[in-house]
């Protein structure tokens, strides 16, 4: 049994060739029982056009590297099945990030510099002792701190955010779920002072507009909306004890 | 020659996942320049796909109490069917707890023990209240003691994410997108790589007082693998292709039990580990049937095997994707499944369409890991090039030999990171770089005239043909269980395929960063490490560990109690072997208590 004919309208674009303006292209394949898109895109490579650019790694929605717009929602490309589709699709490069060719976009260099300013390490000066026992931590404090971390920098929050479409600057959803997971580990010792210098500004938690297309666009169910909340929270008691104390 | 950018540093790592990047750290904690490179922004290393844990004899839990680095030992070395180097296995076991708490204070954040109820096979569980916070354990397979340090379903997600963050708080230099396309070597010493950057395809110059290799395994060679899509085995390939580095024990490769159906995804271990039951046809439990001690967690390698014997023997499920077998977890529950099994449930709803919680999930053995590698002595030199060091699944360091159990690899790629990182650091800091312009120049025209070559179109041959043959050959002939007859068959057909190599003709123009160029630039590579594994499969007239020979079903300690070394001399059509001992210097060979030798090769079905 033939399956159905699939359209893909995909974006084109090579930075080498800037003359070429973005533009759309169709390619049309035949259904198969279980694909996913990351089946279809390399197909597509492989028998249609050998220079389609786009990015998987893991294939398992693991990675966070097929993050793409597909009929404008931002999610993860490896584990969208075909058989949820239109005979029709669109598949466009997420926006905000670097465009370096077609459906590949260069979320690493924008994921490494908003860790690099939120400094999100933990904070502390002591020296790992190896003869040592570790530090007990609560089970439940271990899940929480895990709750957050589970962010796998795919970026569909940030592409389907509307400040970070305006505001280059603002380290979006991602950044701030990553404060919290800093904020929540009882071994970083930052203070809350020291915590609003990173992300109590308009650039950081402030610049939310709390339309929260982000909590409805993880593809990996971070509760993104509770985290911004407990920042947003902590960060204007902070600011309003660094007030008060002037 | 053109131009080309230049960049130097004291010590170069190629490959940015947690094998890498722990020992970047420790280069950079001693105050030497580091430069990681990568394929892909580091935090998407096929590390972070790791979903079970590590081990370590912390020996918290009750089910791992009495546990200590001696048992570890032990386990590893039976598991790997005595082909490991014990000296190595024993500096890993006795560093891994203390590496454990080092990721816990960079923070990780481990499951802790808790008094919360649990049973586990029919028994309840209870902890000692005094270990209550302590670094948890969950149960793996091939060890006497529950020892698998785990984060829920993320073990390598967060303990990749913590190491990164670590990376970042030292400010070690990462160039992402790049891939190593050779070493520069004059045949005695290493001087660095040439590397072509993955967003223009421009060729660029490292060099590097120390050229570490962390790229991991080369799972892709097979198609249907676990593995992520950029395990290609390059790392392995280049240091090869030098014809003086030899790779170790090719043809020992992992399948792992639980690949799921069709899209070879992992199931993590910890599935069974936690308590899942394989299946049969008839809905029947049949591994207590062939392995009554350890059933469902024997090692890796028995598992498999008892898998396909009995597919072989009828109970296969029937599917449009070949027969399969069931993994079962509802009877665990939809608390536990949503928490620590989660990342299950999530490949099974998303992937295959059906709930775990309810209902079963279709697996098949699929190719895992790769215990063979680039041969490295106890301190991580590689052999043959000096200045040249290798670690993680891309080493045959030996940790592993014939079977690496769950839980060991993970564990290794820090604790490797670690004792090798600290002997990079300490033997860099005598290194005096002096390489001639004319060395790396020669090397880069190497690699600029292949390029070339490519584009003019002038071959014949389609590379992502070649590619599945060569997977098609490796699947059907070099897996699971081996014969004569067809490992004779695939080293053939991998002759044939290596020579076609030599013709690609690209269907593009392979501009810039064309990525039909970068596949055409790593397959003759690849073809020539299956060349490898099929090579060395074929010559190993014994079974041991994963690589089992159905014309030879015995361990054959007398002939074979050794180590293949596969090099590829310049000019050469295919692998020369050569064998070394393996070190023993606590267990001498002996029965692992599972596995064909224990429990007998027939099944013992009594459906």
């Amino acid at each position: 049994m033939a399956g159905r004919e699939l359209t893909f309208r995909i974006m084109r674009y090579n930075p080498e060739t800037p003359e070429v303006k973005p533009h759309l292209q169709d390619f049309k394949l035949f259904e198969e029982p279980g694909m996913t898109l990351f089946v279809v895109l390399n197909k597509i490579r492989e028998e249609q056009d050998s220079s389609l650019r786009f990015d998987f790694v893991c294939r398992a929605s693991i990675c966070g590297s097929c993050g793409m717009l597909v009929n404008g929602r931002p999610t993860l490309a490896c584990r969208t099945l075909t058989k949820d589709l239109p005979d029709v699709t669109t598949l466009l490069p997420l926006p905000v990030f670097k465009l370096l060719g077609d459906l590949s976009v260069d979320t690493g260099t924008w994921f490494r510099e908003m860790s690099i300013r939120t400094e999100s390490w933990v904070h502390d000066d002591s020296e790992f002792d190896p003869t040592k026992q570790e530090e007990r931590m609560d089970n439940e404090e271990a899940l929480k701190i895990y709750e957050a971390e589970r962010c796998i920098e795919c970026g569909c929050c940030i592409g389907g955010c509307a400040t970070a479409n305006i505001r280059p600057g603002f380290i979006g959803a991602a950044g701030i779920n990553r404060v919290a997971r800093f904020m929540v580990d009882p071994r970083d010792k930052r203070t809350e002072q020291e915590y609003f210098e990173v992300v109590g500004s308009e650039d950081g938690v402030f610049g939310c507009i709390g339309l929260m297309a982000c909590d409805d666009n993880c593809p990996v169910g971070v509760p993104l909306r509770g985290q911004i909340a407990y920042v947003r929270r902590k960060m204007a008691s902070a600011g309003w004890k660094m007030k008060v104390g002037r | 020659m053109g131009q080309y950018e230049m960049f130097v540093t004291d010590v170069l790592v190629i490959g940015a996942g947690l094998a890498g990047e722990r020992a970047a750290i420790e280069s950079a904690r001693n105050g030497l320049n580091v430069t990681l490179l990568s394929l892909v922004p580091p935090r998407r290393s096929h590390s972070s796909a790791a979903q079970g844990g590590m081990q370590a004899s912390l020996g918290n839990t009750a089910m791992g109490k009495g546990d200590s680095p001696d048992v570890h030992f032990m386990d590893t070395v039976k598991g790997s069917d005595w082909g490991c180097e014990q000296d190595v296995a024993r500096i890993f076991a006795d560093t891994a707890p203390i590496v454990m708490r080092e990721m816990a204070h960079w923070g990780v954040p481990w499951n802790r023990v808790t008094l919360e109820k649990r049973v586990y096979d029919g028994k309840e569980i209870h902890e000692d209240p005094e270990k209550v916070g302590l670094i948890s354990a969950r149960n793996f397979g091939g060890t006497a003691k529950w020892r698998t340090c785990y984060t829920s379903d993320g073990t390598g997600h967060t303990v990749l994410y913590t190491m990164d963050s670590i990376v970042q708080k030292y400010g070690i230099t990462v160039h992402d997108r790049v891939e190593a396309l050779s070493l520069i070597h004059d045949g005695e010493t290493c001087y660095g790589a040439i590397v072509r950057d993955l967003r223009t395809g421009q060729l660029r110059v490292y060099t590097a007082k120390s050229t570490v290799i962390a790229t991991g395994g080369y799972g892709r060679l097979y198609g249907a693998s676990t593995n992520a899509v950029i395990n290609e085995g390059t790392g392995m390939s280049i240091a090869y292709d030098t014809g003086v580095v030899p790779l170790g024990n090719m043809e020992a490769v992992q399948f792992h039990p639980t690949g799921i159906v069709p899209s070879w995804i992992l199931i993590t271990e910890g599935a069974r580990g936690d308590g899942g039951y394989l299946l049969d046809k008839n809905g029947y439990r049949f591994m207590p049937d062939y392995e009554p001690n350890k059933k469902e967690l024997a090692s890796r390698d028995v598992v498999s095997r008892r898998m396909i014997q009995h597919i072989r023997a009828g109970y296969g499920v029937d599917s449009p994707y070949g027969q399969h077998l069931w993994l079962d977890i509802r009877h665990l529950g939809a608390k536990h499944i949503n928490t620590n099994l989660r990342e299950i449930a999530t490949i099974c709803r998303q992937f295959n369409g059906i709930d775990p919680v309810h209902e079963l999930i279709p697996v098949r053995p699929t190719q895992h890991y790769s215990m063979g590698g680039i041969r490295t002595n106890i301190d991580g030199q590689a052999y043959g090039l000096k200045n040249l060091w290798a670690l993680g699944e891309a080493a045959c360091w030996d940790l592993h030999g014939f079977n690496r159990l769950g839980g060991n690899s993970l564990a290794e790629t820090v604790v490797a990171g670690k004792i090798i990182g600290e002997k990079i650091a300490e033997y860099t800091k005598d290194v005096s770089l002096k390489v001639s312009t004319s060395l790396v120049e020669d090397h880069l025209l190497i690699q600029q005239k292949r390029i070339e070559q490519l584009r003019e179109r002038k071959g014949t041959e389609n590379v992502y043909d070649l590619r599945n043959r060569m997977e098609h050959t490796l699947n059907t002939n070099v897996h699971v269980f081996r014969t004569e007859e067809h490992l004779l068959e695939a080293v053939h057909e991998l002759q044939e395929l290596n020579e076609r190599a030599k013709y690609i003709k690209l269907r593009g123009e392979g501009k810039g960063a064309d990525p039909e160029l970068a596949f055409a630039l790593r397959l003759p590579g690849m073809i020539r490490l299956a060349l490898t594994i099929a090579t060395g499969a074929l010559a190993r007239t014994e079974s041991r560990g994963s690589h089992f020979r159905e014309d030879y079903p015995k361990r054959d300690d007398e002939n074979w109690l050794k180590r293949t070394l596969a090099y590829w001399r310049e000019g050469a059509k295919g692998p020369e072997l050569e064998y070394e001992p393996v070190k023993i210097t606590e267990s001498p060979p002996g029965d692992r208590g599972y596995g064909e030798a224990t429990a007998g090769a027939k099944p013992l079905v009594k459906q």
